[in-house]
């Protein structure tokens, strides 16, 4: 008993000694909606966990800094169902996590963002890569980890320049998504110098996406489709919705690549990506979650991470402290992409190199060599600070 | 003319023969998985070796007798013996071993484990791993202090330096620095520790006594932008007066007074310069330059590079026989 006794005691100091307090908590709320959308390829279909096993990830990684200062942090995640009310579960959210990822659409980002502005909370979103977020609609409560889909067009149309393909396809799907995604490869083209040579739009009559003889069926149409194009260097797919862009790939009359959201892809994050030390990053994620890492997570790991950069350099975890840490001049966050990131203080987008990938391999890393900028080269992708529309609010 | 060639070559086997200073350089080729070994009176490679996975840290056993080399795929650190230059033995590090650093006696080897966010102590007699010490994640540089008592550790995503006591094995302080922590240097009056940061663009002048950072070396060169500036390897003169410190994909080692903390010279060297090791007599700085696969000679004193010698592909790490 004595000795238990001097153990319990012995055991007393030495956590005292390690720490002076009560590790602060730190709640992170992750926000987003039920269910996985369908994609042509079963390989690119998202787990259920797509985007919070980033954030995950970096709650395990500021949680191993936070032992050294007294910080802990927690991660509570909430998906809205179909017909929920996404204000009511973002407030609740808000409760005990001034901070929140979300992976929500626009619209339903920006009711949680009026909502939550009195209170603030701090927004991070992960998921949404609408211009107009960052544009018309931005808002001082919400900081933007995803890229925009100009971003994501610049980053492919540099690529596209610098490797001399300047006569592009355009084939563009029939949702609103996929029209918003052309027309920012519209704007990269004029921006850098490229020709879209014929636009042709892809209707999405509707039907399966998995059938058990699918591939004659598309082998037969996709080069009818693209047949009879002016002559062009690479076929430019806009389609978010998974409609066609996968079956484009070998299939189009003439033999020509593909790129866009097919074949050549611009994205934030890859599975493939090793430079960098990212090969570190990757293995653990895939210990913590026994499966590769998507740009989603990517997105909510930055999310976290940034939290986690402005807890332990202000060494506070009030969010007010935090949020004017985070937008102030001296911020940046390592992720792995060979260089810091920081944040566009006009409209609060996250600064980001942005790869280009086949699905196996990263071809390239945008921003090319050549495209230069006064301030980053960063900001030679997406709306530049004199274009921008965005009063923070 | 094929004699003419062939004196040539013999008067160069002269030369090399000749004991002046020769000095032996052993290279990490990360992606080509070899050493190369280089003579520093010929400039030239003598030998390539075949290791393990993806080499990174490499450094001398204190008696001279073997190079050790971190093989971090194949999660162990390799043993080349200097005479044969062979593998020979390997030792039981964790997982993704990239850094490591011995105590004075050379007995005790701790290695940063990139993965499992730990350092690893190793008994080097018995090949036999004591312990493992926690510490944050990515763990990188290692260095020890010259009286052997403190263990600096840094971790690249947690920002930090950790001051572990090397006989208790117990973290005793932890300063943050800024972003990325790549590597850890001594003054050899053990008064300072500099650690450069590859994401923040600094190194960091740490005071070990009060473990707080009392300055900083920023580095700008014009022409070239800020996100260039990528600090990793330091190699200080004995004097502790001089400090070269790579700038990675700025291509460049900055000469840094140590007094001043400030920038005296940029070198140009090789592409993606990562690290580097004095020859002994101090006359030589050699660096390692990734994306060019080569390594640059600078001569010290000069503070002129004044030879490029081509090695395997991304040479990673150096170490030169005492």
């Amino acid at each position: 008993m004595i000795r238990w006794l001097a153990g319990l005691i012995g055991f007393g100091l030495a956590a005292t000694s390690a720490l002076a307090a009560e590790p602060a908590l730190i709640g992170v709320g992750y926000l987003g909606v039920a269910g996985t959308r369908s994609t042509l390829s079963l390989v690119e279909q998202p787990a259920e966990n797509d985007g919070v096993a980033g954030a995950r990830l970096a709650i395990e990684d500021n949680n191993t800094t936070g032992r050294f200062l007294g910080q802990r942090f927690v991660l509570e995640e909430r998906r809205i169902r179909e017909g929920e009310d996404v204000v009511q579960a973002a407030t609740a959210l808000a409760e005990k996590n001034s901070f929140i990822i979300t992976d929500l659409p626009a619209d339903a980002l920006l009711k949680v963002s009026d909502a939550l502005r009195d209170r603030g909370a701090l927004l991070f979103n992960a998921g949404a890569i609408d211009e107009r977020l960052r544009e018309a609609d931005c808002r001082a409560n919400v900081i933007h980890t995803a890229p925009t889909r100009a971003m994501l067009a610049d980053a492919l149309g540099q690529y596209l320049v610098w490797k001399k393909w300047s006569r592009w396809l355009l084939v563009v799907g029939s949702h609103d998504e996929d029209r918003l995604f052309a027309d920012a490869l519209r704007r990269t083209a004029t921006r850098f110098g490229a020709k879209i040579v014929q636009e042709k739009t892809f209707e999405d009559k509707g039907g399966a996406r998995r059938t058990d003889s699918g591939v004659t069926l598309i082998q037969r149409q996709m080069p009818v489709f693209t047949q009879g194009a002016p002559a062009y260097d690479v076929l430019v797919a806009a389609d978010e919705s998974e409609v066609f862009g996968a079956y484009l790939p070998y299939r189009t009359w003439d033999p020509r690549p593909v790129a866009g959201s097919a074949g050549l892809v611009p994205r934030s994050w890859d599975a493939a990506q090793d430079q960098w030390g990212a090969i570190q990053m990757q293995n653990r994620f895939m210990k913590l979650n026994s499966r590769r890492m998507t740009a989603l997570d990517m997105q909510a790991w930055t999310a976290a991470r940034m939290i986690g950069e402005a807890t332990s350099r202000t060494n506070s975890g009030d969010v007010k402290k935090v949020t004017d840490f985070i937008k102030g001049p001296d911020f940046s966050v390592a992720a792995f992409k060979g260089t810091r990131l920081t944040l566009r203080d006009w409209n609060l987008q996250l600064r980001q190199p942005i790869l280009l990938v086949d699905g196996r391999m990263v071809v390239s890393v945008s921003p090319q060599e050549g495209f230069l900028h006064q301030v980053s080269e960063l900001d030679t992708l997406g709306y530049d600070r004199p274009e921008s529309k965005c009063k923070l609010k | 003319m094929l004699r003419m060639w062939r004196v040539g070559l013999l008067s160069g086997l002269a030369l090399a023969a000749a004991p002046a200073h020769a000095f032996i350089a052993y290279v990490s080729n990360e992606k080509s998985n070899t050493v190369s070994v280089i003579d520093t009176d010929s400039w030239t490679v003598t030998k390539t070796i075949k290791v393990g996975q993806r080499p990174r840290g490499i450094d001398f056993t204190r008696d001279g007798k073997f190079v050790m080399v971190a093989v971090g795929d194949d999660d162990t650190i390799q043993m080349i013996d200097a005479k044969t230059q062979g593998v020979v033995d390997s030792l039981p590090s964790g997982p993704d071993p990239e850094l490591f650093a011995q105590d004075a006696a050379g007995k005790i080897l701790y290695v940063a484990n990139e993965n499992d966010n730990t350092v690893t102590v190793i008994d080097l007699e018995k090949r036999a791993r004591l312990g493992d010490i926690q510490v944050g994640v990515e763990p990188e540089g290692m260095t020890i202090s010259p009286d052997g008592k403190t263990l600096i550790n840094t971790s690249e995503t947690t920002n930090m330096a950790h001051f572990i006591d090397t006989s208790s094995r117990q973290i005793v302080a932890n300063v943050l620095v800024d972003a990325r922590p790549r590597f850890a240097e001594f003054k050899h009056d053990a008064s300072e520790v500099w650690v450069s940061s590859e994401i923040g663009g600094t190194v960091s002048i740490i005071d070990p006594g009060k473990h707080e950072v009392i300055g900083k070396v920023n580095f700008e060169i014009p022409g070239l932008r800020k996100e260039a500036i990528q600090p990793v390897g330091i190699g200080m003169t004995k004097d502790d007066k001089t400090a070269f410190v790579a700038l990675g994909p700025a291509n460049r080692i900055a000469v840094v007074d140590v007094a001043s903390r400030k920038v005296t010279k940029y070198l140009l060297v090789g592409q993606r310069v990562w690290h580097m090791a004095f020859t002994p007599d101090e006359k030589y700085l050699l660096t390692t330059n990734g994306v060019s696969n080569d390594v640059s000679v600078i001569d010290v004193a000069a503070q002129k590079v004044i030879k490029t010698i081509q090695v395997g592909e991304l040479p990673w790490g150096i170490a030169i026989a005492p």
